[in-house]
């Protein structure tokens, strides 16, 4: 209190020491200013860059299938003929099994580290979920074809199948890797994105606003859910995109248990094949100038297919969001 | 600072490290150090400092260097890597850099002139050999440095005997017309064998590759179904089957899957002590991939050997042929500017042909034969 008392008293009397003292604290304002707008400006240009360079280098993919690049489904560099389709249903299904059950999963456990769980555990157990956010996808990978898959195999899928069998999505043969192996892979993989993120902006939400409600007479979990989470939300739901977004674009632990096979099979337990996937596959060893093309449209099409899905994400969430702030 | 004092401290300073350069001295090494320490004590000396770290730098290597980089298939990276650490041994001023990107990469780099030489597991096609002359102005030398193999391995729950494959069974495995593993095709092949009534599980690999290419070009070679409907490609359009990433996701996948076959690279089966079958030759003898058999598939086809090296071995005469083999080759441009480079890549195609091809074996690649190996030495002579 003291110092601001001084600072303030200092600031009063204009000219001398003072005046040069706020001059340069405007210069530094001014240059704050200029190095985040370069740092926010780099950002920018390179989504541009990358927009251009994948948009041009695709050009004669691009005129030579037209739209019917997104809509057909067969995938044949011998006689240079490129459909999507396949690619983006398994890109767009893994993701959004992944979240499916990532997201409970993620948000669940962050409100236990940062309302419910002693500060010593929370801080242990956030340390560990660091740690998992660091391992390289590969090792998911193989951990899911080595040891997740069997487990599928062996104790998840046949229950699923007796008791669900009458459902589309798990019908037909099993064979360890599919759609619905790299849609877990993938739910374990972003899980550490959301519960981090959450976790951290639920720590940050006012101790005001929990001895408010607690005040009013609302029980804790009351007052978590309808005050600490609502007041979150905006942070929690940048988690998930985060989240998506890493799911959309894995490549490696993706093509390890997703069987590469460019089909589209209503049912979940078959294997399928995702636009990253044959991007990582394939680009190395393309010879010739319209499979590349073909291949660099593929990330056109992952821009594609991220910007939709966030937006549809994002008007859910809006529309979700209103009606609670109704009831 | 003046500029009179400025040059003082340099000279003197590089003079210390020509010194020290020439006669490497305990004594003199200490007497630099204390003397550089003091130096960056004060401004005038770092610059001094500085000047003489790379004169240092520029006096080190006593003789010239001479690095070479290349780029491309990862098959044969295993037995690259040796052969360029062994020479680097051998001749100490040439130092050789590969980095395995693949064959398509490789065929690129050389032919856009950013790296020295290229490698591929598939001879270049015309169009690329056009495309390369207009832009290298040369032409573009295939060098065989080694042999690889594919071949058949499985998993069949009660089955520990080799089994046999004829190549109608395996082109109409692949095709997904045979489904059953009793199916008679397979089945009268082996006919010591009971083989269960189990649907077939196919797995091929989920990447473009080298290994690809020479299995989807030995069946269009024995079916021409294969080659109407499929065709031959590092990559193709599979009729059938579950992708795997390399050859670990291949075996990976087909240890994991009962009554699944799948095909992998020799190097790789033998390796990793996988089971594999035998296939049957032109000549009508089931012959199990080694490398003595696929050497000798080289050799049945080095008599009809085009002048440039470009030729598929699959399905080869001769009896003791393996029918699934290729080589893997080296691309060099005909023409080489510099000359130290020349040199130094003309004399390791020459280290290579003789004493490299006695490493061959110890990586489980099969060598190359004698007659290929002749032809080789006449073509080195085309680099100039």
């Amino acid at each position: 209190m003291s110092t601001t008392a001084t600072l303030d008293q200092g600031v009063a009397p204009p000219g001398g020491r003072v005046v040069s003292f706020r001059r340069r604290l405007r210069a530094g304002d001014e240059v704050a200013y200029l190095i985040t707008l370069i740092a926010a400006g780099t950002i920018f240009l390179i989504t541009a860059l990358v927009f251009y360079e994948v948009f041009s280098q695709s050009a004669l993919s691009r005129h030579k299938f037209g739209w019917s690049f997104l809509i057909t489904s067969v995938w044949d560099p011998v006689a240079g003929t490129f459909g999507a389709l396949p690619f983006i249903y398994g890109t767009v299904v893994t993701s959004i099994l992944g979240l499916l059950v990532a997201v409970p999963e993620g948000i669940g456990s962050a409100i236990f580290l940062s309302e419910m769980a002693p500060p010593r555990l929370s801080n242990a157990c956030t340390f560990l979920i660091e740690l998992l956010a660091a391992v390289p996808s590969v090792i998911y990978g193989l951990l899911g074809i080595f040891i997740l898959v069997p487990i599928l195999e062996r104790h998840v899928v046949p229950p699923l199948k007796s008791a669900f069998g009458w459902l589309p999505i798990f019908q037909g043969p099993f064979y360890g890797v599919s759609l619905f192996s790299a849609g877990i892979v993938l739910s374990i993989m972003i899980v550490p994105f959301i519960v981090s993120v959450s976790r951290e902006v639920l720590l940050a939400v006012p101790r005001d606003q929990r001895e408010a409600s607690l005040a009013l007479g609302a029980s804790q979990w009351q007052t978590t859910w309808r005050v600490v989470v609502p007041n979150a939300s905006s942070g929690i739901v940048g988690s998930i995109f985060l989240a998506l977004a890493r799911a959309l674009g894995e490549t490696m632990a993706v093509t390890m248990v997703i069987g590469n096979t460019p089909q589209i099979k209503a049912s979940l337990l078959a294997p399928g094949d995702s636009i990253a996937s044959v991007i990582a596959n394939q680009f190395t060893e393309a010879t010739g100038d319209l499979y590349l093309s073909a291949l660099i449209e593929l990330g056109l099409v992952l821009f594609g297919v991220t910007f939709v899905l966030n937006g549809l994400a994002r008007i859910l969430i809006i529309a979700t969001s209103r009606k609670g702030a109704h009831s | 600072m003046t500029t009179s004092q400025y040059w003082e401290s340099t000279t003197d300073s590089s003079r210390v490290v020509s010194q020290f350069g020439l006669h490497a001295d305990s004594e003199m090494k200490r007497n630099k150090q204390m003397k550089m320490l003091a130096c960056l004590k004060e401004p005038r000396g770092r610059i001094a400092t500085a000047v003489a770290v790379a004169a240092m730098l520029a006096a080190c290597p006593l003789h010239a260097q001479t690095s070479l980089t290349g780029a491309g298939a990862t098959f044969p990276y295993p037995m690259y890597s040796k052969w360029f650490n062994q020479y680097h041994k051998a001749h100490p001023d040439v130092e050789i850099n590969y980095q395995s990107i693949g064959s398509g990469g490789g065929i690129r780099q050389v032919t856009e002139g950013t790296v020295d030489f290229g490698a591929s597991d598939g001879p270049m096609n015309d169009k690329q050999i056009a495309e390369f002359k207009q832009k290298r102005g040369c032409d573009i030398l295939h060098f065989p440095t080694v042999l690889g193999a594919d071949v058949p391995t499985y998993n069949v729950p009660g089955i520990s005997a080799d089994l046999n494959f004829t190549p109608e069974a395996l082109a109409g495995i692949f095709l997904g017309r045979i489904t059953k593993w009793n199916d008679p095709e397979i089945q009268k092949a082996n006919p010591s064998v009971k083989l269960p009534n189990n649907d077939l599980i196919v797995v091929h690999r989920s990447e473009a590759s080298g290994t690809t290419y020479v299995w989807v070009d030995y069946l269009s070679k024995v079916s021409p179904e294969w080659k109407q409907k499929v065709g031959v490609g590092t990559a193709v359009n599979w009729p059938v089957g579950l992708g795997g990433k390399g050859n670990e996701g291949v075996s990976g996948q087909i240890k994991q899957t009962p009554y699944s076959i799948g095909y992998v690279e020799l190097v790789y089966a033998i390796q990793n002590h996988l089971q594999y079958g035998q296939v049957r030759n032109q000549s009508g003898s089931f012959v199990k991939a080694g490398l003595a058999s696929v050497t000798a598939a080289a050799a049945g086809a080095a008599e009809n050997m085009p002048d440039d090296f470009r030729v598929s071995i699959t399905n080869a005469p001769g009896r003791a042929a393996y029918p699934i083999a290729s080589f893997t080759w080296l691309l060099i441009p005909s023409k080489i500017q510099d000359a130290t480079k020349r040199k130094a890549l003309v004399d390791f195609l020459r280290w290579m042909l003789t004493s490299g091809q006695n490493d061959t074996a110890a990586l489980s690649y099969a060598q190359l034969p004698k007659q290929v190996v002749a032809k080789e030495q006449k073509a080195i002579l085309k680099i100039q």
